[in-house]
């Protein structure tokens, strides 16, 4: 159980999947101008990611069983990409509602290496059914802990005058930068915290 | 959809410059961030992605009239992890140590911007010579800017240059290595990439947007204009 919460805490704040791992920039740098749409995309984020590893876990047990691991990108790759899809008309046919404030994120995630990631990471980790559930939805929750901050930053950067050679993306990038140095100074504290 | 002739050489040098995947169209900011901090990782990183956007391409291309419109992202994807299982095994065997230094990131090659976007917005209406050329390109392109993100990470931050020891890591501000120092160096060459194309009067991508993801058409996102709505 301690190892699951460190699991847990690793994956929102040291291991943080955008600011030290690096991956799902895309999204990060892109979705990121409001706060709104930052977290309805991380919300839809979370969703996939937890339904990805549940849905991976047994799948790779079998394809490890049958010694098919070497099948595990392609079959993983696919396994999200229909997932999001039946989400999608799911949420659609039963959640209009729910569909309309995240539907639109949804085929933005298939193609997100965050998701992927996490999932080719639980089976690197080699983590169990609860440790790769608490995984998954820790680097979903630091996914959306990411985007919100970014997004507060980006809107400050609005109303302030950038020099010309750094206007845009290369404003962003740096923005970016000092928001990840601050998650560097997380480093240790959860050793800490259950030492 | 109609296939168009250009000179070859021209979607062969495009991809260097012009139209460097990285620094130009902004695409496949994750593995360029992560994969930065060694100059022989980033050789292979670059090398792996290389193969797999030629032989996607050509694969792809060779295929645009036998795969149905609205199912092609998926088969595109398949295809892809296909090609990028088959790298992985051949890295693995003859390069164990590329393949423990690239991790996560060589089967991440799969959801790459950079291949899905060639192939949804090049191979699938140009022909078989045109997308091999247009592969290596942006392949080149990909790899010399990995490639020099990584020198002046590994240079400055640990004061190495592909493992050799330049000057003692004691002087080396170590930053350049850990998270921050990877947007750092990003956000200021594509400041120098930027100014050399505003110099001579080529468009700059002001923001990243969400078309990176080359899942565009069945999108809602996007706005009727072509550009993201967020």
């Amino acid at each position: 159980m301690k190892e699951a919460i460190m699991i847990f805490f690793t994956a929102i704040l040291t291991g943080n999947f955008v600011l030290a791992r690096f991956l799902g920039i895309c999204p990060f740098l892109g979705v990121s101008k409001k706060i709104n749409t930052a977290v309805g995309m991380s919300l839809a984020v979370i969703f996939v990611m937890a339904m990805a590893t549940a849905a991976t876990y047994p799948i790779n047990v079998l394809l490890e069983a049958k010694n098919l691991a070497y099948l595990q990108t392609v079959v993983f790759i696919l396994v999200i990409a229909a997932l999001v899809q039946l989400v999608e008309t799911a949420l659609k046919r039963f959640l209009p509602a729910l569909y309309r404030s995240l539907g639109i994120y949804l085929p933005l995630i298939t193609t997100n290496c965050a998701v992927l990631g996490v999932v080719l990471l639980n089976v690197q980790e080699s983590y169990g059914f609860g440790q790769s559930m608490m995984h998954s939805v820790g680097a979903g929750v630091g996914f959306l802990l990411a985007m919100v901050i970014f997004a507060g930053v980006r809107q400050r950067l609005e109303n302030n005058d950038i020099p010309a050679f750094l206007q845009g993306l290369p404003s962003t990038l740096i923005a970016a930068s000092l928001v990840s140095l601050s998650f560097l100074g997380f480093g240790g504290v959860i050793e800490r915290m259950f030492a | 959809m109609s296939d168009k002739k250009e000179p070859l050489l021209q979607e062969l040098t495009k991809g260097f410059l012009k139209e460097n995947p990285v620094l130009r169209l902004v695409l496949g900011t994750c593995p360029t961030l992560a994969i930065s901090t060694s100059v022989t990782a980033a050789v292979g990183m670059g090398i792996s992605a290389t193969i797999v956007l030629l032989f996607a391409n050509v694969v792809i291309s060779a295929l645009r009239r036998v795969i149905p419109d609205k199912v092609r992202i998926p088969a595109y994807i398949t295809i892809i992890a296909a090609l990028v299982t088959v790298v992985q095994l051949l890295v693995q065997a003859f390069v164990p140590a590329i393949d423990k230094s690239l991790g996560i990131y060589l089967p991440l090659i799969t959801v790459n911007c950079i291949i899905l976007g060639r192939a949804d917005g090049y191979a699938n209406r140009h022909g078989v010579a045109a997308s091999a050329c247009d592969g290596v390109g942006m392949g080149a392109g990909f790899t010399a800017a990995i490639f020099c993100m990584a020198v002046l990470r590994e240079v400055l931050g640990a004061g190495k240059f592909a493992g050799v020891t330049l000057f003692s890591a004691s002087y080396a501000p170590l930053i350049f290595l850990l998270p921050p120092g990877g947007f750092f160096v990003y956000g200021i060459l594509i400041a120098c990439a930027n100014k050399l194309a505003r110099k001579k009067g080529r468009p700059v991508k002001e923001e990243m947007a969400c078309e990176a993801c080359g899942a565009c058409p069945g999108c809602a996102i996007q706005s009727p204009e072509g550009g993201a709505a967020v």
